[in-house]
């Protein structure tokens, strides 16, 4: 018994009372330190593409625009977001079952697969004959390594949802924990679930495209190719959806003792996603040749909209949980009094609630319309579309990883947080310059200015034209956001490696950091007029008028085109 | 017990689901089953739908059927690019308009009120159809000859932009199309 204490791989954690599996431990922190690596890399790209994009500045010529503009996809979008992503399937496995993560040896080849895979790719872009974005659209081509660093990407990334899949048949096996899954678990499985499809569409696409660049293959048709790679390109976004949102619920956990309002409708809510995410694919293919309007209807709406009305419901629940939480501990007061007492300063809560509000009112609600067969026409690879999912991944799951992380870095590096003035205004930083950028490039493509473009002054061409003042106001104002916002993210990577490499010790008899269960709180009575969330209930009906009216808004700007049938 | 990352209550399936909630799901849900009828309604009450006509073609095939069209309806050079045709078809007839890096060829010219089936497809990599200041927005791919049926309910000149990245020349890729009385 004592060599088996003595050999323990664990260590019980003072702040959170958790027992952490120090191998766990060790890959949950290189999978998130790479994470924010890579993170300052997409952001400088980002921060050279939006010099660029903006007239005044222009910054970079052509050729290294498409380059940086390719590099900041693929980095920002996949190689940033995948690896936190693992970091958390490892720790929300082994730390919150108590169980030892499964198979080391393949958690750490799916580290070296996936830093080896993201470097070649890396290369390949810059290199520079492989300027052909993310979506890498057949028949224009890249260098073979660009396809093959992303396939071993992939694979790391299936292998680290595989050591995810262990730890829970371990903890299981073990009986690490009691009951049913946690919620924060049960969605993590609903992402690693979705990944596996993804991943599988991934392959399916990525690998002929990678023997066609060897010459192994002849063609590829391009219709085929952007159906598959978007039931890759979209599912991949769920998971993003499915984590952060797992996250949200997790930190009104930690931070205010919440736990879900319904157990039942939050689980139904993620089985939803299983079933309906994948058709949403189409959304990219909308205003594509060659499919039916049938079928683009089924699809876009994910079969009448199920998907999303479950993304309507976490969008309530997890607000609402926090409301049910602070009124249990006594702030019942009026409608709003729970609201306004929130640690507004606690960057670990600004950054979820900021997630939320824009991941709703930005991202949301611009991708529900948005993904209209007819107001597709209007929107269409113009600049709305970077505009919609920056309000996405940028500012929905961005930032919410930006918060967990605030949390995490005191439990598993034993570090205080360095900073902690600027740290507060960080995740103000971030949003704020994220929606700034989002909206205001929003504006810019209603009036229809394209993406991805390099000149929209169209300098020197015989059949160039000028764009309303206001487009063009609305790109400088963008740019200036996307500015405010790399600051903000500049900041997070600086504030992270510095906490890590010279932040204080977390001292021995340093206080629990989760809070207790609001259930403990002893307020029964809670709510107003039978609805114990009524506060959420009035921000959920801002964001449903919004959403209506931004809807017939495009509706009627759609009715005013020429005529097509 | 009682957190979001702890198990759940025993009784967790069968606990009731709170009034905010359910009230919630229902205006939600409602609200999803309404969009979802109105985009199918829109193809009836809209005069804005995507017939979603296409043929399979070839680069070579569809390039022959825009010369065709050029050489049969040319009524004069542009004036602010004199190497390109200005192309003026009869209303109701078929338009091939052809992309490929990087221009959009030929010019047309159409009749305010006037109908035109109006052919997109690229002649190599993906392009993009973006009608400027209307704002209508397409993909072109090679091999895909997909139709829409235009009527211009304006007159006056627009742009036709490059939206879909199509290489180093991607900025450069225009075209244009006249509406007249
Ligand atoms: C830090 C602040 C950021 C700035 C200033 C920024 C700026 C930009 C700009 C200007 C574009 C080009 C739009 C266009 O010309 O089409 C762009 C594209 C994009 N950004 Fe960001 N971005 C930021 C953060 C992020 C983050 C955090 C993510 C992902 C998590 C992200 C993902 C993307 C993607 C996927 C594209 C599309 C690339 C493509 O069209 O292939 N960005 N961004
Ligand atoms: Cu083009
Ligand atoms: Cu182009």
């Amino acid at each position: 018994m004592a060599i088996t204490t003595a050999q323990s791989p664990f260590r019980t954690d003072p702040l959170t009372g958790l027992r952490i599996d120090l191998t766990a431990q060790a890959l949950v922190k290189v999978n998130a330190v790479l994470a924010v690596v890579f993170l300052l890399v997409g952001g400088t790209a980002g921060l050279l593409v939006a010099l660029t994009r903006w007239p005044a500045v222009h910054l970079l010529p052509a050729d290294l625009f498409y380059m940086a503009l390719t590099a900041h996809g693929i980095v920002a979008l996949m190689v940033w977001i995948i690896f936190f992503e693992i970091a958390v399937l490892y720790f929300v496995a082994s730390t919150l079952l108590s169980c030892r993560l499964a198979a080391p040896k393949l958690a750490w080849t799916q580290v070296v697969l996936m830093v080896v895979g993201a470097a070649m790719t890396f290369v390949a872009i810059l290199q520079g004959d492989s300027s052909v974005m993310m979506t890498s659209y057949v028949p224009m081509n890249a260098a073979p390594h660009f396809y093959l660093g992303l396939i071993l990407f992939a694979v790391g990334a299936l292998i680290g949802c595989g050591v995810f899949w262990g730890t829970l048949v371990i903890a299981a096996e073990e009986k690490t924990y009691e009951g049913t899954l946690p919620l924060t678990v049960y969605g993590c499985v609903i992402a690693t679930i979705i990944a596996v499809f993804t991943i599988a569409s991934g392959a399916i696409i990525l690998i002929p495209t990678f023997l066609w660049s060897l010459g192994l293959i002849k063609s590829i048709d391009p219709m085929m190719y952007r159906v598959i790679w978007w039931a890759f390109g979209h599912s991949s976004q769920q998971i993003n959806v499915t984590a952060h949102i797992t996250i949200w619920y997790t930190v009104a956990g930690l931070a205010f003792g919440a736990k879900p309002m319904s157990e039942k409708v939050s689980r139904t809510a993620f089985l939803l996603y299983i079933c309906f995410l994948q058709f949403g694919s189409v959304h990219h293919l909308l205003s594509d040749p060659g499919l039916s309007s049938a079928w683009k209807i089924f699809n876009t709406s994910y079969m009448m909209y199920l998907a999303v009305l479950a993304s309507l419901i976490h969008g309530l629940t997890v607000p609402g949980s926090i409301e049910v939480a602070q009124r249990r501990s006594g702030l019942n007061n009026g409608l709003f009094e729970w609201l306004r007492k929130c640690p507004w300063g606690n960057p670990v809560f600004s950054s979820t609630i900021l997630s939320i509000i824009i991941f709703g009112f930005i991202g949301g609600v611009t991708g529900v319309v948005m993904s209209v067969e007819q107001v597709n026409m209007i929107i269409h690879n113009t600049i709305y579309v970077p505009g919609h999912f920056h309000g996405t991944v940028a500012g929905g799951t961005t930032l919410a990883f930006m918060g967990l992380t605030y949390y995490l870095i005191p439990v598993l590096f034993q570090r205080q947080v360095i900073m902690k003035p600027l740290a507060a205004l960080q995740p103000w930083l971030f949003g704020i310059g994220t929606s700034i950028f989002a909206i205001a490039i929003m504006g810019a493509g209603t009036l229809g200015v394209p993406r991805r473009h390099w000149d929209v002054t169209f300098a020197g061409q015989a059949l160039g034209f000028e764009w309303p003042g206001m487009a063009q106001m609305m790109l400088a104002i963008g740019e200036i956001g996307g500015v405010i916002a790399v600051l903000g993210g500049a900041l997070f990577c600086v504030i992270v490696v510095g906490s890590i490499l010279i932040g204080e010790p977390v001292p021995a008899n340093a206080k629990n950091i989760v809070a207790p269960p609001a259930d403990a709180g002893g307020h029964k009575e809670i709510g107003m007029g039978g609805f114990e969330a009524p506060g959420t209930f009035i921000l959920a009906m801002v964001l449903f008028v919004t959403l209506v009216l931004y809807y017939f808004v495009n509706f009627k700007y759609l009715a005013t085109l020429w005529t097509l049938t | 017990m009682g957190y979001s990352f702890t198990a759940p209550a025993k009784n967790w399936a069968t606990e009731p689901i709170e009034r905010t909630e359910i009230l919630w799901i229902v205006i939600a849900g409602s609200w999803c089953l309404f969009m979802f009828c109105w985009m199918i309604a829109w193809h009836w009450i809209g005069n804005q739908n995507m017939a979603n006509e296409a043929y399979k073609t070839t680069p070579e095939a569809y390039a022959k059927k825009v010369e065709e069209f050029t050489a049969k309806y040319t009524v004069r050079q542009d004036k602010s690019d004199p190497s390109l045709p200005v192309v003026a078809p009869p209303p109701g007839s078929d338009v091939y308009l052809a992309a490929s890096r990087w221009q959009w060829r030929p010019i047309v010219e159409f009749q305010k009120g006037k109908s035109y089936r109006v052919h997109i497809s690229s002649l190599d990599w993906d392009h993009g159809f973006s009608l400027q200041p209307e704002n209508i927005n397409f993909t072109a791919y090679p091999g895909y000859d997909a139709v829409v049926t235009m009527t211009p309910n304006k007159t006056g000149t627009f742009g036709i932009v490059c939206n879909e990245y199509c290489g180093i020349g991607h900025h450069t890729m225009l075209g244009r199309i006249y509406v007249k009385e």
